[in-house]
């Protein structure tokens, strides 16, 4: 198994934990994760509001770098994994809408072929927690982990972008893919019903009244429901949970302090790698583990 | 807008038919990849699955009608569809499958296209401003990006982002140095060759 890897700009920045432990838990799963040459920028949600065949465009020539590298696994269609949920939806819409959209393509390819390169629908996009449960196995995951996360209580949030409109291994409402995950770490999966509501996206920046109101939300409902973690699996719902909370309890008031880590983080936890390789340094909600292992787990220090 | 005063006493409030643009429904509904637009039933499923509905002008539900009826300039100046967060649950849930986050894209593009936007709202000025950026370097650099964001929406708002930006800085998140591609005018080629297609 190999992969073709895009980070996108999130993870070269504010996301930098999330790319640190992703390639250090698909390193101890040996299952390695080749970056993608020379991409750029997938567009995002800002790219789409401005011109919509430009967006299209950008987003089409990551496609075309990697259709290049050839057949992927068995000769398939090369798979690209994608982390960042923004990168992820806008990679899979491209495609999607190109096949659909024969004049949108024919714009499109001729922005490509200025640049060398064709988009013609060879390449799977795929998001890191398809390949951990579909390729890659439950079982495999929990034969590495060295320190089971017992008692520890596991809020997984999906956010929106991950499930919602295009992925195909999961539901867009009731996903199970992170909690199943999170349960073969040996830790408690909570259930609640919020996993997939939108935490607020780029408003935290540009209305913060609103994006930190619908931060907060989310961050209440899991401690009402006792978790000691949130873990997500997108740069930018974990900036907007994790490095708003003071200014949530500045401006909103009931103060909160929950700590956000990404899921590959808390795998790298269990399978015992080195912090620093997890970036668990970054966070701003230090993550301690002793206080979760009340109900009988072994305390494990972090 | 409506024209104003019909006589001293009396305040006209509702726009004549005349006064609509009938084909703006097609318009959006064109570029929102679907005529689906005019099958919607009116039942407010956006409404209740769309976690932003709370801060809008209009509900989705209410876009979707006012498109429909050609109530341009109130749709193409309204906060709604900048508020929108891209995050699909309406798409996912409306029953008659109409692509509502497509057309709400879709009014931001003819919004940013006319130059009608809220003035000095801030939303619409992150995604222009994120646009250029992409298409200096190929890629996003956040620092830079919200140093010009602030700079043309709120310079006092940068002073109060102080503390959580030195933390990101020390944290190792923050970084100056610009991220690019190899070529940095390769998106440009790119993209102006698109434009001209």
């Amino acid at each position: 198994m190999s992969y073709c890897y895009f980070p996108g700009c999130s993870l070269k920045s504010t996301g930098r934990a999330y790319e640190e432990s992703l390639l250090a838990v698909f390193r101890a799963l040996e299952v390695p994760l080749q970056e993608l040459d020379d991409w750029n920028c997938c567009g995002a949600t800002s790219y789409m509001s401005v011109d919509e065949v430009q967006a299209f465009t950008l987003a089409a020539r990551n496609l075309g770098l990697a259709e290049k590298l050839g057949g992927g696994n068995g000769h398939g269609p090369m798979d690209l994994v994608a982390p960042c949920s923004a990168c992820y939806l806008v990679l899979s819409k491209t495609q999607r809408y190109l096949v659909e959209h024969a004049d949108l393509a024919r714009q499109v390819n001729s922005g490509l072929q200025a640049v060398g390169l064709t988009c013609e629908n060879r390449v799977r996009v795929r998001h890191p927690l398809d390949i951990l449960v579909n390729d890659i196995g439950l079982e495999r995951i929990a034969k590495l982990v060295k320190e089971r996360l017992k008692g520890l209580k596991v809020a997984s949030y999906y956010g929106c972008q991950v499930v919602r409109p295009f992925a195909t291994f999961d539901s867009p409402w009731a996903p199970t893919t992170m909690d199943r995950v999170v349960e073969a770490l040996g830790a408690k999966a909570v259930k609640w019903p919020l996993k997939t509501r939108c935490c607020g996206g780029t408003l935290i920046g540009t209305v913060p009244e609103v994006g930190l109101r619908l931060s907060q939300i989310l961050l209440q409902e899991a401690q009402r429901r006792e978790a000691d973690v949130v873990v997500t699996v997108c740069p930018l719902c974990q900036y907007n949970l994790e490095c708003n909370q003071d200014e949530m309890g500045r401006r909103l008031g009931e103060p909160i302090r929950l700590p956000v880590l990404y899921l590959t983080q808390l795998m790298g936890l269990a399978f015992g790698l080195p912090e620093r390789d997890l970036g668990m340094q970054r966070l701003f909600v230090p993550f301690r583990r002793t206080a979760a292992a009340q109900e009988g787990g072994r305390a494990v220090h972090v | 807008m409506v024209s104003g005063q019909a006589s001293r006493w009396v305040h006209r409030s509702m726009k004549y038919q005349s006064e609509l643009d009938s084909g703006f429904g097609e318009k959006i509904a064109k570029a929102a990849y679907g005529e689906k637009l005019f099958s919607c039933i009116q039942c407010g499923t956006c409404a209740a699955t769309c976690p932003v509905s709370h801060y809008m002008d209009y509900t989705p539900r209410r876009i979707i009608a006012m498109v429909r009826e050609g109530f341009r300039d109130e749709v193409l100046n309204c906060q709604t569809i900048w508020l929108c967060a891209s995050c699909y649950s309406c798409t996912v849930d409306c029953p008659k499958e109409i692509k509502i986050t497509d057309v709400m894209y879709a009014l931001k593009q003819e919004a940013m296209t006319q130059g009608i936007y809220p003035k000095r709202f801030p939303i619409p000025i992150l995604a222009r401003e994120f646009f250029r950026g992409v298409e200096q370097a190929g890629r996003s650099n956040e620092g830079p990006l919200m140093v010009r964001f602030f700079l043309k929406t709120n310079p006092l708002g940068m002073i109060r982002n102080i503390p959580i930006a030195w933390r990101l800085w020390r944290t190792g998140r923050l970084s100056l140095r610009q991220e690019h591609t190899r070529d940095k005018n390769t998106v440009r080629t790119l993209l102006r060759a698109a434009k001209k297609a």
